[in-house]
């Protein structure tokens, strides 16, 4: 039995704002990421799969319950991280302190974590004794993530759990995430950070316009795309001439100020045509590399074919 | 690196113990709101020194006596419908609540640990009143139970109102009204000023107010020794049933 089943999920906020054929699976003891453009639906999926919105239609199973039938089971057993500075703001007492909060949320659950050692894995013992309002942004989702985890859940819904923070404390969650994954807990979680999908994810699921565009592991997902030549050199040089250089119908884009890519295909006559352009033209190319498209560069198709939601 | 078990062990608290855990977090809430403590200690505090000590109205003698159980209604209406209203309102408007939604913690559980702190702080603000009229010259007399009785119908029904107001109107709203309500009721409440100082026609209705059933209770018993009327208990118990089921029924949670 998976952790999570949605089938053709829908729920209307207005005429166009909404999620109207929503279905995938998630899987225990793996990731799910949620992938999709600001208002495609991902806060609206992962808040009916919590209980906190009612669907207007379709059928939710969470661990083989109904989220709002079974809501008073489930909270027990799932755990949750609402998106930050969404509609519902923070959700925690603003003159609550850090140590405070966690302890009145674990002193909710059977068998908790203990809060000290919970705050010490997130870098957090340093504002334990800090109000909540105090706290930086990062410091908050940190708090955030920190008490959707404390009552040892089966499940867990993290909704944009890494936006906001810095470098070191990204990987300390996504540690936390990988070890939570291998302890035998489901995990889904958004995300607009695709390398973080692509490092995280178990199986990825696209949203777009409130509706499915594409699920699959992020292998499958970039797999068969063949591999392009990207590489960086003074801006602005003349892509139409070294296109016209290339053999096998391949183009060359500056993607970027300074960034080049060359595709569809790559062979060693279109990396030898590009170097040979290169050298005539006096133009050092550096960070020459060929590689299989980015999970983001997928999403960037995908999402843009289908037109903004 | 803290190794943790993460591996599931899902499960909810025992009730007393979440209980236990929220209703000390609301307290330490409310003593730490500095605004609260304000309109819950201090001002009743100081209405009732200042009433008793200078010659501000023609009040009935001894003064002290007149005061003490209006000034006992306004902190019940302070901490049970004001205080409760703005911080509920906020918190509502916080997201809390809806966080707290996704909790083992019961929607029933919650508004327990909530009148147990509003209780507490009465317990604080009863104590404090005593204290003080003692001091000006208050000689107790009159049933306790009685006493303890009115203050606990009166809280329940200014609660109903307060959670009714938090759960329907935005939280700037509700911070408004709940001080404006505080304010008007605090003047025709039979509080400071006994009712007998409005005419006739308007006594009649102020005397089915809360504050005014409440006050007018609690006179009758402090004061004078005599058991509160039944109107009292009765106008109390209809607000709190009013009260109640309007809140039931409309209370939004986000
Ligand atoms: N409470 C609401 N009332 C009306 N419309 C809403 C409400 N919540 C969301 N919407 C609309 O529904 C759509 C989906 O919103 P949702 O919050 O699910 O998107 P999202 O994918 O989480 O976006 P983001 O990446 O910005 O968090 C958006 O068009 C949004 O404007
Ligand atoms: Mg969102």
């Amino acid at each position: 039995m998976p952790a999570v089943e949605v089938s053709r999920l829908a729920k209307r906020y207005t005429s166009t704002a909404g999620i109207s054929d929503i279905s995938f699976t998630a899987e225990r003891r793996a990731v799910t990421a949620l992938l999709g453009r600001n208002g495609a639906g991902k806060t609206t999926t992962v808040e009916i799969c919590c209980g906190l919105r009612r669907r207007d239609s379709g059928t939710v199973r969470v661990l083989d319950r109904d989220p709002v039938a079974a809501h008073q089971e489930l909270v027990q057993r799932v755990g949750v991280m609402p998106q930050a500075g969404g509609s519902s703001a923070s959700g925690i007492y603003p003159s609550a302190r850090v140590r405070e909060v966690m302890e009145l949320f674990a002193a909710q659950y059977a068998h908790p974590l203990a809060p000290a050692a919970l705050l010490e894995r997130l870098d957090l013992t340093s504002v334990a004794a800090t109000p909540w309002r105090r706290l930086s942004g990062g410091e908050q989702q940190r708090v955030s993530l920190a008490l959707a985890l404390v009552g040892r859940p089966e499940l867990v819904f993290l909704d944009e759990p890494t936006a906001g923070l810095d470098v070191h404390a990204r990987r300390t969650a996504w540690d936390l995430i990988r070890e939570l994954r291998s302890s035998g807990v489901a995990i889904i979680l958004t995300t607009h950070a695709l390398d973080e999908a692509e490092q995280l994810a178990d199986a990825v699921v696209i949203l777009d316009g409130g509706r499915v565009l594409a699920t699959g592991s992020p292998a499958d997902l970039t797999r068969g795309t063949t591999p392009e030549l990207h590489f960086t050199a003074p801006p602005g040089l003349d892509v139409a001439a070294l296109t016209a250089a290339l053999p096998n119908d391949a183009t060359a884009n500056e993607t970027a100020p300074g960034h080049y890519a060359v595709g569809p295909r790559v062979d060693p006559e279109v990396i030898a045509a590009v170097t040979a352009w290169c050298a005539q033209h006096g133009v050092m190319a550096d960070n020459l590399t060929t590689a299989s498209r980015s999970l983001e560069s997928v999403f960037l198709d995908l999402t843009s074919a289908e037109g903004s939601p | 690196m803290i190794a943790l078990d993460l591996s599931p062990a899902p499960g909810a608290a025992p009730a007393l113990r979440t209980f236990r855990a929220q209703a000390l977090m609301e307290l330490k809430l409310v003593l730490r709101n500095g605004e609260q403590l304000l309109l819950t200690i201090v001002i009743p505090t100081v209405l009732l020194v200042l009433f008793a000590t200078a010659p501000i109205a023609d009040l009935p003698k001894p003064r002290i006596d007149f005061l003490l159980p209006g000034v006992l209604a306004l902190a019940v209406m302070s901490t049970a419908f004001t205080g409760q209203a703005i911080g509920t309102g906020f918190e509502r408007r916080n997201g809390v609540l809806r966080r707290l939604g996704t909790t083992p913690l019961t929607r029933p559980g919650l508004l327990a640990a909530k009148t147990s702190a509003v209780i507490a702080v009465e317990l604080l603000q009863v104590g404090l009143l005593l204290l003080v009229a003692w001091a000006l010259g208050w000689s107790p007399h009159g049933s306790v139970a009685a006493v303890v009785g009115l203050l606990l119908v009166g809280t329940a029904a200014f609660s109903t109102f307060g959670l009714l107001m938090a759960g329907t109107l935005r939280a700037e709203a509700t911070l408004a009204a709940a001080n404006l309500v505080y304010l008007v009721l605090l003047v025709l409440g039979g509080v400071a000023f006994p009712l007998s100082d409005f005419s006739g026609g308007v006594r009649d209705v102020l005397q089915y107010l809360p504050i005014s059933a409440l006050s007018d209770g609690l006179r009758t018993v402090l004061a004078h020794g005599a058991a509160a009327p039944g109107r009292d208990w009765l106008t109390l118990a209809v607000w709190t049933v009013v009260g109640g089921t309007t809140a039931a029924r409309f209370f939004r949670w986000d």
